[in-house]
């Protein structure tokens, strides 16, 4: 059994460097401008990053506006799929087009396995992804149940096994189920990417609680929310109960303006950890005064 | 490395992505060829098995064997 708790933190009290505040009337394009970040440097997967936002590439209007929404957003992380062709160069053009606009993003590949049912499935296609992607890094989906696309633990599970062993670093879309959880980390898994709610659903959080759970359980363990994020509220939720960071699609390339979308997402996603960061002040059942009333002359 | 690999004008049946498919080559590495992909950008599975780009030319296809081909496409 590993050990799951080496390095504990107390939710809301994380050290941070304090970074210059932003003169008036600085431009901000992006999110997090290179060299100014406000938030703590993360690392996953061997790589430093300073945003927490890893954004997904499907669905937008067009290539023009994934690029935009990619720059927009500040994410360090995009992900990509793969497909079976249908019939030999059907599609060549526009989905060469597609991946060298995501490669001049200059953003790190983060390859999934979607559509998957078996580890079997998941392990052959990971090994084309890292040809195709030239890299290591594998977000593990193995679906099942077709209705809420729900992560199948126990495929998931022997999948990472293997895959690990042969050197991935393998990012699992799965459950917020603690055990299961834990059995990815006793299988060699690094990073854990739970659910919010069923992919594409835009609900937010369902179940908040097991989420703060993951995070006091699973103090040192690179914790991404994956799946089901609506709104940037639902972002700032994920970030301030002391999740890492968080990874969405639909909310952007849906949104009426993606571009707008993923820099609201993005600032979200950066205020939600400040204020995690920050320590969030405790709630009280009834009002405290906040402007002091001692030694006031009473007027009335 | 440099293989020579015999080719003679027999054809055979191949399943391609779904579709039945006459081919002359004898390796995976010449099927990808002469089908004018570039063979960086695709990934090859032979028979349901994973082929690696540096293997294609040591594969060897027969007559019904079937040939997945993949592509980066955009993902969540």
């Amino acid at each position: 059994m590993a050990e799951y708790q080496k390095d504990p933190v107390a939710v809301g009290s994380a050290q941070v460097k304090e970074e210059p505040a932003k003169r008036a009337g600085d431009t901000e394009q992006s999110p997090l401008p290179p060299g100014r970040p406000d938030a703590s440097e993360w690392h996953i997967g061997g790589r430093a990053l300073q945003s927490r936002f890893l954004l997904g590439t499907a669905g937008y209007p067009s290539p023009a506006i994934l690029q935009q929404a990619i720059a927009a957003s500040g994410a360090q992380v995009v992900t990509v799929g793969l497909r079976r062709q249908l019939a030999v160069g059907a599609t060549a053009s526009a989905e060469g087009d597609f991946f060298s606009i995501i490669k001049s993003t200059g953003a790190h590949l983060l390859p999934n396995t979607a559509g998957c049912r078996t580890a079997r499935e998941a392990i052959t296609l990971a090994h084309m992804a890292r040809e195709l992607f030239d890299t290591s890094w594998i977000k593990l989906e193995v679906v099942g149940d077709e209705h809420t696309l729900q992560p199948d633990p126990f495929e998931l599970v022997d999948a990472a096994r293997e895959l690990v062993k042969e050197g991935f670093e393998v990012f699992p879309y799965c459950t917020d189920d603690l055990v299961s959880c834990q059995r990815l980390l006793d299988v060699g898994c690094k990073i854990l990417m739970p659910w919010g709610a069923p992919i594409g659903s835009g609900q937010g959080l369902v179940n908040p609680g097991a989420l703060r759970t993951l995070r006091a359980r699973l103090p040192g363990v690179p914790l991404i929310v994956d799946a089901g994020i609506g709104s940037p509220a639902d972002a700032v939720q994920a970030m301030e109960l002391g999740l890492d960071g968080v990874l969405l699609n639909t909310a952007v390339a849906k949104a009426l303006n993606p571009v707008r979308m993923a820099r609201a997402f993005g600032l979200g996603i950066r205020a939600g950890r400040l204020a995690y960061e920050s320590g969030v002040m405790a709630k009280q059942d009834m009002a405290v005064a906040s402007t002091p009333v001692a030694g006031h002359p009473i007027l009335l | 490395m440099s293989a020579t690999v015999a080719v003679d004008e027999k054809t055979i049946t191949l399943t391609v992505n779904g579709s039945p498919q006459t081919a002359m080559a004898r390796t995976l590495a010449q099927w990808v060829e002469q089908q004018g992909l570039n063979p960086q950008a695709v990934a090859t599975a032979l028979n349901s098995q994973f082929v690696p780009r540096t293997q294609r030319a040591a594969q060897a296809l027969n007559e019904g064997d079937t040939i997945v081909t993949f592509q980066p496409i955009e993902g969540g």
